[in-house]
């Protein structure tokens, strides 16, 4: 974690870059379902001879995200937030992967509330 | 309440808060402090028209730049996961904010007292979205201990928001101010309490 130049680690790379990332997704970058960065997946049973259809990007993210969140996903993987969003959104859609709840904008004020309330529970005793 | 019967089970989830503050003032200490794991880096791809872009075959040439950003995780329970996701806070990072920030339970904004004014952004955004936001401030060795009420007011902060001194390094510390926002967020919700910003 080192900076390999004078950059702050938080500096963005002063560099821009052409877009080959996202030749992982065929050049899509909008994802089929809403996944916040926290949100956790959860592979859903599946018959894992079906894998070897999947394109290798797809694999690995499939691979890394079981009790993972969509930001650990993409560091694990190397990959930016957007690309990793494009392939979870296709393996959910697929109904090989499942999202975990957070708080979204359709969270109800009591959802809202009970959610935070065990944060701070489990904050207290951390 | 914690005996009531329970019809339905929890669902499991993972909530989410925000470390802003300048550079350099602390945020990824304070995210290595309580973190489970190391401190993992993600990294964010900005188009030049990042807003409507949905399909970049067409335009292959395009050109990006990337914002990163560190994070880490605290398992509360058995079924709840906290994230915590610290980002630089200049305004040209603005556009990463709204994603980062969707859900969040609220946000603690990191303050070195000899650069205060590398604060005033993060503390613009937070206002403007109504997030909820404590400010914490990191003192570091050797550097004059101000009142804080001294920063509170050369921060213009609205007189609801809780202002702690925190050290960064220390597991205790970060906890605590993990804790204030997080009773600072159910405060508001449940309180109703107005948004600072109007
Ligand atoms: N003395 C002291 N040093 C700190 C404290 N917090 C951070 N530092 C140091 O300040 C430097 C920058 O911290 P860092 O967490 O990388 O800042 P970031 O850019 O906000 O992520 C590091 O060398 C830390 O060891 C603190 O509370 N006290
Ligand atoms: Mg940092």
């Amino acid at each position: 974690m080192v900076p390999d130049d004078a950059r702050g680690p938080d500096e963005p790379a002063a560099t821009a870059r052409f877009v080959r990332p996202y030749t992982i997704t065929a050049g899509r970058t909008k994802a089929a379902v809403d996944l916040p960065l926290e949100a956790t997946l959860r592979l859903r049973p599946h018959d894992p001879s079906t894998d070897e259809d999947l394109a290798a990007g797809a694999l690995r993210v499939l691979d890394l995200c079981d009790q993972r969140s969509v930001a650990e996903v993409s560091a694990l993987a190397s990959m930016p937030i957007g690309v990793v969003r494009v392939l979870l959104g296709d393996l959910v859609q697929q109904g090989l992967v499942r999202v975990q709840a957070t708080i979204t904008e359709s969270s109800s004020k009591d959802e809202r509330i009970e959610l935070i309330e065990r944060t701070l529970r489990g904050l207290r005793t951390y | 309440m914690d005996f009531a019967p329970t019809s339905a089970p929890r669902k499991a989830a993972s909530t989410k808060i925000v470390i802003a503050g300048g550079f350099g003032v602390g945020k990824t200490t304070l995210v290595g402090a309580v973190s489970e794991i190391m401190p993992l880096r993600t990294e964010a791809l900005v188009t030049n028209e990042s807003e409507h872009v949905d399909d970049l075959a067409a335009t292959p040439s395009k050109t990006t730049t990337t914002v990163a950003m560190d994070f880490g995780r605290l398992t509360l329970a058995e079924d709840l996961v906290l994230y915590l996701f610290g980002t630089p806070g200049q305004r040209r990072f603005w556009f990463m904010w709204d994603d980062l920030c969707r859900g969040a339970i609220g946000a603690i904004v990191l303050v070195d007292t000899n650069r205060l004014d590398e604060s005033f952004s993060p503390l613009d955004y937070f206002e403007s979205k109504g997030l909820p936001f404590i400010v914490a401030v990191n003192q570091f060795d050797g550097t004059r201990e101000y009142e804080l009420d001294e920063v509170a007011s050369a921060l213009a902060l609205p007189a609801e928001v809780p202002i702690i001194r925190i050290d960064a390094r220390s597991r205790e510390s970060a906890k605590r101010a993990l804790v204030r926002v997080t009773e600072y967020a159910l405060l508001r919700l449940t309180q109703s309490l107005p948004v600072n910003a109007t």
